[in-house]
C-alpha cells in the first residue's frame, strides 16, 4: 500500500516538474528552485532601481520583476510600497498582485485559489498561462479548475497567432465563459473595420460563434436563477402561510398579528445570538442558530397561547372583530419592539449556512436559500404528519369540521383550539426565525409579509394545505418572473390583478371546501 | 354575527334635534368665536384649532361612508383610504398647478417634476388646470375606481374578510404605486407648497375660515344624503344584506347591486373628503394612504359605534383628537394607544360610544320607569 502510494506521488511530482520545465521554458524562466546568482543579482538591482526618478529605468526594472520575481519578493515590495509616493504605488501594484496571486494559487482556500485564478486571467500577463497550467493540472476542485482553465484561454485569446487565438475563442465558448465576453466581443468589433485582415475575420468568426454560444447559456442561466429564486421566496411565503391557514382555515381566526409572531420568532434568534456571544465559547457560536430553533418556535408559540386566551378566545365566530382585534395587538408588538431594540438588528448567518454552491457555469445556488426550501418542505411534511397521520391532528379537524359533535365525544375543544392557535404561532416564529437568513430584524418585519401571505391563504382556498403550497409557490414564482420585466411594484399590482381575476372564477380560492355551507 | 341595531331608523327624532343643535354650533357658533372675541380671549378659537377641527370634521365625512359600507352594509374596506387619497390628489393636483411659476423653482411645473426631469406636463395632469374638472375628478376618479373594483369583487361574492383583505392588498398597492417617482405625482413627498385655491391665499385666515365652513356644509350635505339612503329601500335591504345576505339572495333581491351602489357612494364620500383635506392641511403624501390610515378610518367608527351615522362622526373626530393631543405629548404612545383602542373597542364597548350612551339612556329610563312605579305603589298605600 504505501510503496504504491509513494509511487504515485513521485510519478506526480515528476508530472508536475516536467509540466512546469515545459511551459516554464518558451517564456525564458529557469527552473524556480535554483535561481542563478545573475538572476537574483539582476532582481536585487531591479528593486534598488524600482523608487528611481528615471522612467525608463524604472519601466525596465519593473520588466525584470515581472518576469524574474516570486513570492519571496512581495514582503520587499510592501515594504518600498508602504513610503512610496503615489506614481510609485501605482507601479508597484502590478508587480505585487501578480506575485501575489501566484502565490494564492496554491493556497488551501478554495476561494482565494479562485479569485486568484480569475485576476491573473484579467491581468493580461502571457507569463501567467503556465502558473495556470500547472496549477490547473493539480486542482481537485471543480470550480477553481474551471476558473483557471478560463483563464489560461482568455490570456491565450490575447496570444499573436491567430491559430491560438481561434482555438482559445471556441474553448472559451465551450466553457460559457462569462469573463470573456468583453473581450470576444472587441474581436468581433475589430473585423469589421475596413482594415481588417483575413485572419482577423477568421478569428472574429471563431468570436462570434463563442460568443453566441456563451449568450444562449446566459438565458438558460437566468432561467434557472430566477426559477430557484422563485422557489426560495415562495418557500418563505409557503412556511408564513401555513401558519396563517392552519388559525384561518381550521379555526376561522384572522389572526392580523401573525407577522408579529414572526418578528417574536425572529427576535428570539437574535437574542439567542446575543446570549451565544456573552456566555459560551467562541467556538460555540455558530451552534446558535440551531438554538434558536426550539426558543423561536416556544417564544412565538406561548406568545401565540397568551393571545389566544386572552383575546381570541373571545371573539371566535367573528372573524371581522378578530381582525381588527388582533391588528391593534400588532401595533402594540411593533412599537414595544421599537423601543425595546430599536429600529435594525442585525443577525449573523452561521458560517455553515454563508456561501452557496454552484451547480452550473453562471448559476449559483446560496446556502441559506437552499435551506429555507428544505425548511418548508420539512414544514409541510411536519404539519401533514401532524393533521392527518395522528390522534392530536384527528382531534383538530373533528374540532373544525364539528365542534358540538366533538365535544359530545369527550374532546376538550377549548384546549384543541388554544393548542392548535399556538402551533400556528409557533410556525411564525420558525419562519421568523428562517427570515433572519435573508433579511435584516426589524419590527416592521412582519408587515412585509402580511398582505402577500393572506392572498396565498385566500388564493389557495382556506383550510387546505395543497391549496396554501400551490399559492404560495404561484405567487412567490410569479413575483419573481415579473420582477425583472415590470419592476416590485408593478409585478405586485399585476399579481394583484390575477388575483382578483381568478376570484372571479374561484370564489373560495384553488381549492374549495365542498358541500353546502350556504351562510358560513 | 352579532351586530348593533341600526338606532338611526328607530330614534330619528332625537337625532334630528342634535343635527340641528350640533350644526348650529359648528356653522355659526366656532367661526364667530373665532372671528369676534380677541386673541386672548379665554372664547376665542384660533385659527389654528378652528383648521385643524376642519381636518376633522373632513375625516367625519369619509367615516360618514365608511360607516355606510360596514356599519349598515356589512362590507369592511381596508382600502378606504385609497379612495380619500385619490379625492385628496385630484384636488391637490389642481392646487400644484395653480401654483404657476410661483414655486421655489419658478417652473410652471410643479417643482417634483423639475428635480426629476420631467420636461412636458404629462397628459393625464392637463384637465386639473380647471377647478370643475379637479373636482368633478375628485368625486369621479374613487368612485369609478370602487365601481369597478366593487363590481368584479361583489360578482364573486368576495365578502367578509376576503373581502377585507382584497382591499388591504389594495390599500397596499395604492401606497406602493403612488411611492414610485414615474408616475409623476410626487412620490414620496406628495404634493405640497399649495398657494392658492380659485384665487384666495390659502395662508390667509379668510380663506381657511371659508375652508371650514364649506367642511361644515359638506359634512351637514353627506350626513343627510346617508340618512336618506339608510331611511330609503335601499337601506333596509342593505341591512338585510348585512345580516343575510343569503336569505336577501333568495328574496329575489340582487345583493351584489345594492352593495356595489353603497360602495361607490361611500367612494365618493371619501374622494370629498380628501378634497376638503388637501387645501385645509396643505400636504397630501402616500403615508396618508397606505394600509395603517386605512385600518385607523375603521376605527374612527368603530370608536364612534358602528351603524349609528353620528357615531361615525363622533368618532372620527374625537380619535383623531386624542392623536393630535397625544402625538404632540407623547409622540411614542400613539401605536400603543391606537393598538390598545383596536382591543379595547372589539372587546370592551363593540357598539362603540353611542353604544354606551344609549346603554346609559336606557338605565336612565329603566330606572326612571321603576321609581314613577315606586311612586304610585306609594300613592295607593298611602
Amino acid at each position: 500500500m504505501d510503496e504504491a502510494r509513494l509511487l504515485m506521488r513521485s510519478r506526480a511530482g515528476t508530472a508536475v516538474i516536467a509540466w512546469c520545465l515545459v511551459w516554464a521554458l518558451p517564456d525564458g524562466l529557469a527552473a524556480e528552485p535554483e535561481k542563478s546568482v545573475a538572476q537574483l543579482s539582476a532582481l536585487e538591482q531591479a528593486l534598488a532601481d524600482l523608487p528611481s526618478e528615471d522612467e525608463t529605468k524604472r519601466e525596465r526594472a519593473i520588466l525584470v520583476l515581472i518576469e524574474q520575481g516570486d513570492a519571496s519578493f512581495l514582503p520587499r515590495l510592501d515594504d518600498l510600497r508602504a513610503n512610496a509616493d503615489r506614481s510609485l504605488r501605482l507601479a508597484i501594484k502590478p508587480v505585487a498582485d501578480l506575485w501575489r496571486n501566484r502565490a494564492n494559487l496554491t493556497d488551501p482556500d478554495a476561494d482565494t485559489r479562485r479569485s486568484a485564478a480569475t485576476d491573473l486571467g484579467a491581468s493580461g500577463r502571457i507569463l501567467a498561462i503556465s502558473w495556470l497550467e500547472a496549477a490547473a493540472a493539480k486542482e481537485s476542485h471543480r470550480w477553481v479548475r474551471y476558473a483557471m482553465e478560463e483563464s489560461t484561454q482568455l490570456l491565450r485569446l490575447a496570444s499573436d497567432d491567430p491559430a491560438v487565438k481561434v482555438e482559445a475563442a471556441a474553448k472559451l465558448g465551450e466553457l460559457r465563459s462569462q469573463n470573456a465576453v468583453p473581450a470576444l466581443k472587441e474581436l468581433v468589433q475589430a473585423a469589421n473595420e475596413p482594415s481588417a485582415t483575413d485572419r482577423q475575420k477568421t478569428v472574429a468568426r471563431a468570436a462570434a460563434a463563442a460568443v453566441e454560444r456563451i449568450e444562449t447559456w446566459n438565458v438558460w442561466s437566468t432561467a434557472i436563477e430566477t426559477l430557484f429564486r422563485g422557489i426560495s421566496l415562495s418557500s418563505i411565503l409557503l412556511i408564513m402561510a401555513l401558519g396563517l391557514a392552519i388559525v384561518f382555515g381550521l379555526m376561522g381566526v384572522i389572526n392580523m398579528a401573525h407577522g408579529e409572531l414572526m418578528m417574536i420568532g425572529a427576535y428570539a434568534t437574535f437574542v439567542m445570538q446575543e446570549c451565544f456571544k456573552a456566555y459560551f465559547p467562541s467556538a460555540w457560536f455558530d451552534a446558535y442558530y440551531l438554538a434558536a430553533l426550539p426558543a423561536s418556535f416556544c417564544a412565538a408559540a406561548l406568545f401565540g397561547l397568551i393571545l389566544e386566551m386572552t383575546v381570541i378566545r373571545i371573539l371566535y365566530g367573528r372573524p371581522l372583530e378578530t381582525m381588527l382585534a388582533t391588528w391593534g395587538v400588532s401595533l402594540v408588538l411593533i412599537q414595544a419592539a421599537r423601543i425595546y431594540f430599536g429600529d435594525l438588528t442585525a443577525v449573523a448567518a452561521p458560517a455553515w449556512l454563508s456561501g452557496g454552491a454552484q451547480v452550473m457555469v453562471g448559476v449559483f445556488l446560496p446556502f441559506n436559500r437552499l435551506f429555507i426550501i428544505g425548511l418548508s418542505i420539512l414544514c409541510v411534511a411536519g404539519i401533514y404528519a401532524l393533521l392527518f397521520r395522528s390522534g392530536i391532528g384527528l382531534r383538530v379537524r373533528a374540532v373544525t369540521q364539528n365542534r358540538n359533535m366533538s365535544a359530545c365525544l369527550g374532546i376538550p375543544t377549548r384546549k384543541v383550539d388554544a393548542y392548535t392557535f399556538a402551533f400556528g404561532s409557533g410556525l411564525a416564529g420558525i419562519a421568523g426565525w428562517a427570515l433572519t437568513l435573508v433579511g435584516n430584524v426589524e419590527p416592521g418585519l412582519g408587515q412585509n409579509y402580511i398582505v402577500d401571505s393572506f392572498m396565498v391563504v385566500v388564493t389557495g382556498g382556506v383550510g387546505k394545505l395543497a391549496g396554501t403550497i400551490i399559492a404560495s409557490l404561484g405567487i412567490g414564482g410569479l413575483n419573481k418572473l415579473l420582477e425583472p420585466s415590470l419592476g416590485a411594484v408593478y409585478g405586485k399590482v399585476l399579481i394583484l390583478v390575477l388575483v382578483i381575476l381568478f376570484l372571479q372564477r374561484r370564489p373560495s380560492g384553488l381549492f374549495a371546501i365542498k358541500g353546502r355551507h350556504a351562510d358560513a | 354575527m352579532p351586530m348593533p341595531e341600526p338606532h338611526a331608523i328607530t330614534r330619528e327624532g332625537k337625532e334630528s334635534t342634535a343635527f340641528w343643535i350640533v350644526g348650529f354650533v359648528l356653522l355659526f357658533v366656532l367661526p364667530v368665536l373665532n372671528v369676534l372675541p380677541p386673541e386672548d380671549s379665554w372664547w376665542h378659537v384660533s385659527d389654528f384649532a378652528l383648521n385643524r377641527f376642519g381636518k376633522f370634521l373632513a375625516f367625519a365625512i369619509l367615516a360618514l361612508g365608511l360607516d355606510l359600507i360596514w356599519g349598515y352594509a356589512g362590507i369592511l374596506s381596508l382600502g378606504q383610504g385609497v379612495f380619500f387619497g385619490l379625492g385628496a390628489y385630484c384636488m391637490g393636483m389642481h392646487l400644484m398647478l395653480t401654483i404657476g411659476s410661483e414655486s421655489v423653482y419658478g417652473s410652471a411645473l410643479p417643482d417634483f417634476m423639475v428635480w426629476n426631469q420631467v420636461k412636458e406636463l404629462p397628459f393625464f395632469w392637463k384637465p386639473f388646470y380647471s377647478f370643475p374638472m379637479a373636482f368633478l375628478a375628485g368625486l369621479l376618479v374613487p368612485a369609478l375606481c370602487a365601481l369597478l373594483f366593487g363590481f368584479l369583487a361583489f360578482r364573486s361574492r368576495i365578502r367578509g374578510v376576503y373581502f377585507a383583505i382584497i382591499t388591504q392588498a389594495l390599500a397596499l398597492l395604492a401606497w406602493l404605486v403612488f411611492n414610485r417617482n414615474e408616475t409623476n405625482l410626487g412620490g414620496t413627498n406628495g404634493l405640497t407648497d399649495f398657494k392658492q385655491i380659485l384665487g384666495f391665499r390659502l395662508s390667509e385666515p379668510g380663506t381657511q375660515l371659508a375652508l371650514y365652513v364649506l367642511t361644515v356644509l359638506c359634512l351637514g350635505a353627506a350626513y343627510m344624503l346617508c340618512r336618506w339612503i339608510i331611511a330609503s329601500r335601499a337601506g333596509r335591504v342593505l341591512v338585510a344584506i348585512r345580516d343575510s345576505e343569503q336569505r336577501v339572495l333568495f328574496s329575489g333581491y340582487s345583493p351584489a347591486d345594492y352593495k356595489l351602489f353603497v360602495f361607490v357612494v361611500s367612494a365618493a364620500l371619501a374622494g370629498l373628503a380628501g378634497m376638503l383635506y388637501v387645501p385645509q392641511v396643505g400636504i397630501i403624501t402616500p403615508a396618508q394612504i397606505g394600509v395603517l390610515p386605512s385600518l385607523e378610518m375603521v376605527i374612527w367608527v368603530a370608536v364612534g359605534g358602528r351603524a349609528t351615522l353620528v357615531g361615525a362622526i363622533v368618532g372620527a373626530v374625537g380619535v383623531n383628537l386624542g392623536r393630535s393631543i397625544l402625538t404632540n405629548h407623547f409622540p411614542e404612545l400613539w401605536p400603543f394607544f391606537l393598538g390598545g383602542l383596536f382591543v379595547a373597542v372589539v372587546l370592551l364597548f363593540p357598539d362603540g360610544v353611542m353604544g354606551l350612551t344609549n346603554k346609559t339612556h336606557e338605565k336612565i329610563a329603566d330606572w326612571a320607569i321603576r321609581w314613577r312605579k315606586a311612586q304610585v305603589v306609594e300613592e295607593k298605600q298611602a
